[in-house]
């Protein structure tokens, strides 16, 4: 059974813009908001899923990505550093709680950033994709690969809309992957066509609505509705697709897959 | 050029980050070098690799290291050149920088910094406060200027093999011998000096006095005449020969034309005399003393003519500098922005003059005698011709391929 940690949106809002999604001038509805959120919490319990909550906190409104929290392996928390200072205080309440929950927590040097599952997604052959530019520094994926002893493909992402992996990347448990290719240079783009089989590429209207931003339970592949194509493609793969609505989420830069942390993403590898 | 040193280490090949970082390089002008590489051998295994990253300018190689550090690039932090002062007014301090003539950096303040001029037998004093380095003689110092001492910090950049076009220095890199044909090479000479004439470059000859014995003035003239030489260096009995032709038609009492002239051996110094008399070339050109020859030509046509003493000088003609640390200021600054040097049948002067050329001044050697233009070629490794011949004939082909109409084109 996956685990998962979400943080349920009691402090959610738009209250600072550091993507190019957040506008202060467009608020998220806080009814509608509660409304989503608890549909996917719903739609993740039902898919033979333990989910975990942590207690939100004020003045932490992006504290609901818990994808961007740290990269969990095993029984190893590495908690991310984050980029932008209104984040920063997340840190130390994650940290608190995968520690009470028997985690060991394995820092990276301060210096570097990085967004944890944001940026950090394994495909099916222990392989750990890592994006970086926006949020994380190349370096600290050198330093991940350490920790973990895995190999680790960084790619770097070019439009800013998708700032992190998991806004334009979704790997698949039957080695492939769904991407939107133009959310990443030249190289990046043949690395992934390089380690990743049977790759589904999502048309920019629907990587729009964050379609790739899906969270991936075996055969059921849980994401923003607003992709029929997509879904389409996946239905032919023999996934069971859940859309769900996630307009005030995406209004954050986020849906499923960063209100979602896997705990852990891997298990501890070999 | 400019140069750091980076280091990448991560998944670098899988990730393809090491081919994106050269191609970055390449496609911001710049060049590199990849002076280490170690590949991971398992799929786990990181790999390393440290690259000598170049571009022409110190902004250019800020701009592309800023793109570099992006794709994880890590500058390797250099040493600094250690510094000492001067003990007193000409004298260095013990195990003192000596320079080559190659162009050289040194690493002051985290910057590196260009050494001009890039000439030979030298020590390097660093300016702190203009962040400027200079190599110095040992005239030139002052107790208390910063010498560089030891080897760190110094990065010496030697010249490399055109890639890009034909160099005829580079493709002809020796000495063309005296049974070997020279017409081809003397084009190519001759078309050098043309581009080089048309896009600013200042060409220097260094005269023996064999060209005046040898009847070649007349061809010298032609050139000076064309506008292909911007300055001319020898020494005073060159232009004694060239002023007792022009004044009695014989070069130390020998006709071109004549079998045996009047006059003898006599006749130069009456030249000198002459010349003295009335105060100087230039003033002999003015007065119409003087109305023919090499001299004449270079001061009618504002050519800088560059007069070194030796022992056993006559006169000397005035205009001579007759001091030798005097003279080797004169030739720093009169050679500085030299980028063509045509030595002619001199092997005096081209070797004192080859201590003050920077490596990438293009020079032309001829000389009669085979060791005198292997000695003259050998310091300008990939920048220099050497014709063994005698310099009538080279002058005279070479002033056919350069005649007036073609310089000016």
């Amino acid at each position: 059974m996956r685990e998962l940690l979400l943080c349920p949106p009691d402090y959610y809002g738009i209250e600072y813009e550091i993507n190019p999604w957040m506008s202060l001038a467009r608020g998220a509805e806080a009814a509608i908001v509660k409304e989503q959120w608890k549909q996917l919490h719903a739609t993740l319990s039902k898919l033979n899923c333990k989910v975990h909550l942590i207690a939100p906190q004020p003045r932490l409104p992006d504290m609901v990505f818990t994808a961007n929290a740290g990269l969990t392996v095993g029984r190893q928390f590495i908690p991310s550093n984050f980029r932008h200072k209104e984040r920063s205080g997340e840190q130390a309440f994650f940290v608190k709680w995968m520690e009470q929950h028997g985690y060991e927590v394995d820092w990276l040097p301060e210096k570097l950033y990085f967004e944890g599952e944001g940026d950090a997604l394994f495909g099916s052959s222990e392989v750990l994709f890592c994006g970086y530019k926006f949020r994380s520094d190349i370096q600290s994926h050198s330093a991940i690969a350490e920790m973990l002893g895995c190999l680790v493909i960084s790619v770097e992402l070019v439009d800013p809309r998708f700032y992190h992996l998991d806004t334009c990347f979704c790997p698949l448990p039957d080695g492939g992957a769904f991407w939107f290719p133009d959310a990443f240079d030249e190289y990046g783009q043949r690395a992934i066509r390089e380690h990743v089989t049977n790759l589904i590429d999502v048309a920019p209207e629907e990587a729009m609505h964050f379609s790739c931003n899906a969270v991936v339970i075996e055969r059921d592949i849980v994401l923003p509705e607003g992709a029929p194509q997509l879904v389409s493609n996946l239905q032919k793969r023999g996934y069971l697709c859940h859309a769900l609505p996630m307009s005030e989420f995406i209004k954050a830069g986020g849906a499923c897959k960063c209100l979602t942390m896997f705990m852990p993403q891997r298990a501890a590898l070999a | 050029m400019v140069s750091e040193t980076i280091e990448l280490r991560g998944h670098i090949i899988d990730s393809l980050i090491l081919p994106k970082v050269l191609d970055q390089i390449l496609t911001h002008g710049g060049n590199f070098k990849i002076t280490e590489v170690q590949i991971g051998r398992k799929r786990a295994d990181q790999s390393f690799a440290r690259i000598e990253v170049s571009t022409q300018t110190g902004e250019a190689l800020d701009e592309l290291i800023l793109r570099l550090r992006q794709q994880g690039a890590e500058v390797l932090e250099r040493a600094n050149a250690q510094l000492a002062p001067a003990p007193a007014d000409g004298v260095f301090p013990p195990e003192f920088y000596v320079t080559t003539n190659q162009q050289t950096f040194v690493r002051f303040g985290g910057k590196e910094i260009d050494v001009t001029p890039a000439i030979i037998n030298s020590a390097i004093a660093v300016d702190r406060e203009k962040g400027s380095a200079r190599a110095v003689k040992f005239f030139d110092v002052r107790k208390g200027d910063d010498i560089v001492v030891g080897h760190q910090g110094i990065r010496v950049v030697p010249v490399q093999r055109a890639t890009t076009h034909t160099d005829p220095f580079q493709f002809i890199n020796n000495v063309v011998d005296a049974e070997e044909p020279k017409s081809a090479i003397i084009r190519e000479i001759a078309k050098e000096l043309q581009r080089a004439h048309g896009t600013g470059g200042k060409i220097a000859v260094v005269a023996g006095p064999a060209i005046v014995r040898t009847g070649a003035g007349g061809h010298l003239v032609r050139l000076i005449e064309g506008g292909c030489i911007d300055r001319l260096f020898t020494g005073n009995a060159f232009a004694a020969y060239d002023v007792e032709h022009a004044l009695f038609g014989t070069s130390l009492g020998l006709s071109p034309n004549v079998a045996i002239a009047r006059g003898g051996h006599e006749n130069h110094l009456r030249a000198i005399n002459a010349i003295r008399d009335v105060g100087g070339i230039a003033a002999a050109v003015r007065q119409k003393v003087l109305t023919s020859g090499i001299m004449r030509a270079c001061v009618e046509h504002d050519v800088d003519i560059v007069l070194i003493g030796a022992i056993g000088d006559e006169g000397p003609i005035p205009g001579v500098t007759t001091d030798v640390i005097e003279c080797e200021k004169i030739l720093r600054d009169k050679l500085g922005d030299v980028t063509h040097v045509m030595l002619l049948a001199t092997l005096r002067y081209s070797l004192a003059i080859g201590a003050f050329l920077a490596n990438n001044v293009k020079t032309v050697c001829v000389d009669i005698n085979p060791p005198a233009v292997e000695r003259a070629v050998e310091r300008q490794p990939l920048q220099s011709i050497g014709l063994v011949t005698d310099v009538e004939p080279f002058l005279r082909e070479l002033a056919g391929c350069l005649s007036e109409s073609k310089l000016s084109q």
